[in-house]
């Protein structure tokens, strides 16, 4: 309608330029979008490379290689890594498991109690972190548990289990059961179903559920902090750092940790439009 | 091999054993000694006992009201920020991204890439004292000569929105993806314009991604302490700061838990409203 009144209005050169502009308009708002949502990520990986001028790292002083050369240079920050690398990977592998066997009988089966454990599952997503914390906490607490690397794990795979759920879920709708059901037909029991046609085909789902919980586990600040009890992870170690001044070194192991995850998800992502590419054609 | 032929009834429930006995025991047991310990009186060095001290819930309410008020209203401006900022670009993406939709998602995650506390330091050195904001904003005198963003609630609810906007810009994209583009074709061809075919038909299918969009920024958002924390002062503070320096500082067990109680039950009644009105299947599913 607009278009409409500057095209009688002004000459057509307006109303092209109002046309190129209503049109992009959308595209350069999400260029924006994307400006902002990159420029913290920016911010972290250049001051990588600052040589701040003195316990703070906030000013831009002179570029260095030193805190990527001596990124263990930090008391703690190697140890702290260590733990979380630790806790992650066991967190992930156990939480998997349990939230695949969880998916597996949701998916499959009519039973009493579905809804239940369908709220279960639901239930921990919708808690505040505090409150995962703070509760399990006052369990241990109250057991007179010795806080330190087991609470850490079983937090750790408390509040994974219903994500890998949810990641393996997702996978197991959109699976055709006349494949198992040809297997069974032709002579293999449920076992050999399970290990020979439906692991191979929920394995990416599996895949994609354990990165997931590694991912989530080894960023958790909040219920760490609450059950770590004497145990650094790394996330508490940049808690702790920032009270005194952050080093950069936390800016180098931020900056690693960003890189690796995105290339694992490019590869994801190529790899998906390679499919997608050969589906069409 | 027989007796499972015979107990086929028992697969489903001993396939949920093991996960759904860890989260009973981990999760729903400790919410019982979270509860328990909220009607405790005493305090760390003579012992707690129970006494069903109810008293703990008003003492709470009363004493850090301004806190608890802080943090919804917090929250819900960083949602209703977030709602607004991502809608467009999840519009965006779903009707336009063609073939460079899985990485253009990528990069709404991507923040979700950097350790939560190293890029909320990062918004610290943003609005530092002396940085590029903070001149900018006060050569254009927004801003007074010793004006600053740290230590407001401006910096605060920047950084709460800015860690959470995934949360509202993936479900947002997940709905307007599913749309028929041929219902919003079909509203142009019957004479309705493009403002009246969003309102009307885009806008509306696109309400369960609105709705769960806004559930998971704004219940991590209002029990976080970390933003107010490193980018805000005590006069920011919300009830996620009480609650970690009640457990962690001074020990009030019962205080603080009858906090993180007022807390979760506050956004319990807002889940189950929510999963009366889509039915539980569809909110586990939003989940995914």
């Amino acid at each position: 309608m607009s278009a409409v009144a500057v095209e009688r209005a002004g000459p057509n050169v307006l109303a092209k330029v109002w046309a190129f502009v209503k049109h992009h308009i959308l595209t350069a708002y999400s260029i924006l979008f994307f400006v902002y949502l990159l420029l913290p990520i920016a911010v972290v990986v250049v001051f990588s490379f600052n040589n701040p001028p003195g316990k703070f790292n906030y000013t831009w002083n002179a570029f260095t290689w030193d805190n990527w050369i001596h990124w263990d240079a930090v008391p703690g920050i190697r140890s702290s890594i260590v733990l979380s690398l630790q806790i992650a990977l066991l967190a992930s592998l156990i939480a998997t498991a349990l939230g695949t066997l969880i998916a597996l009988a949701l998916v499959r089966y009519g039973f009493r109690g579905r809804a239940t454990t369908n709220i279960l599952i639901f239930l921990p997503l919708s808690t505040p972190e505090i409150v995962l914390g703070a509760s399990l906490l006052t369990l241990f607490l109250n057991l007179n548990v010795i806080f330190g690397f087991w609470t850490i794990l079983i937090a750790h795979i408390m509040f994974c289990i219903s994500f890998a759920v949810v990641t393996v879920k997702a996978r197991l709708v959109g699976f055709d059961r006349h494949l198992e059901e040809a297997a069974m037909d032709l002579g293999a029991n449920e076992w050999t179903t399970f290990r020979k046609v439906t692991l191979p085909l929920i394995a990416p789902a599996i895949l994609a559920a354990l990165l997931l919980c590694f991912a989530i586990s080894i960023d958790d600040f909040v219920v760490t902090y609450f059950n770590s009890g004497p145990e650094v992870t790394f996330p508490l170690f940049v808690w702790g750092a920032a009270r005194i001044g952050a080093p950069p070194q936390v800016n180098v192991i931020g900056t690693a940790i960003f890189v690796i995850a995105v290339t694992l998800m490019l590869i994801n992502v190529v790899v998906q439009m390679r499919r997608e590419k050969r589906g069409l054609a | 091999m027989n007796w499972f032929h015979r107990h086929r009834g028992l697969t489903p429930y001993l396939l949920l054993a093991p996960g759904v006995v860890f989260l009973a025991v981990f999760f729903l047991v400790p919410l019982g000694f979270l509860a328990y310990q909220s009607l405790e009186s005493g305090n760390f060095d003579i012992g707690f006992s129970f006494t069903w001290s109810w008293s703990n819930y008003w003492d709470a309410l009363h004493n850090y009201k301004a806190q608890f008020i802080r943090s919804l209203e917090y929250a819900g401006i960083a949602t209703a920020l977030a709602l607004v900022i991502s809608y467009p670009v999840a519009y965006w993406i779903a009707f336009r991204g063609g073939r460079w939709k899985n990485l253009l998602l990528l990069f709404i995650v991507a923040p979700f890439f950097v350790t939560y506390l190293i890029r909320t330091l990062a918004w610290e050195t943003i609005l530092s004292d002396n940085g590029f904001v903070v001149n900018t904003l006060q050569s254009l005198h927004v801003l007074g000569p010793s004006g600053r963003l740290l230590a407001t609630s401006t910096a605060v609810v920047t950084g709460i929105t800015y860690n959470f906007l995934p949360f509202m810009a993936l479900p947002l994209y997940v709905s307007l993806e599913q749309i028929d583009e041929r219902l919003i074709e079909a509203a142009e061809d019957l004479y309705a314009s493009k403002l009246q075919a969003f309102l009307r038909v885009t806008f509306p299918l696109s309400l369960p991604g609105v709705v769960a969009g806004t559930l998971l920024t704004f219940i991590p958002a209002a029990g976080d302490f970390i933003n107010a924390q490193l980018l805000g002062s005590t006069n920011n503070h919300m009830i996620g700061n009480v609650i970690q320096s009640k457990f962690l500082e001074s020990t009030d067990y019962p205080a603080a838990a009858a906090m993180s109680f007022i807390l979760m039950a506050g956004i319990l009644v807002a889940v189950f409203l929510y999963a009366r009105l889509v039915g539980t299947e569809q909110l586990t599913g939003t989940a995914a």
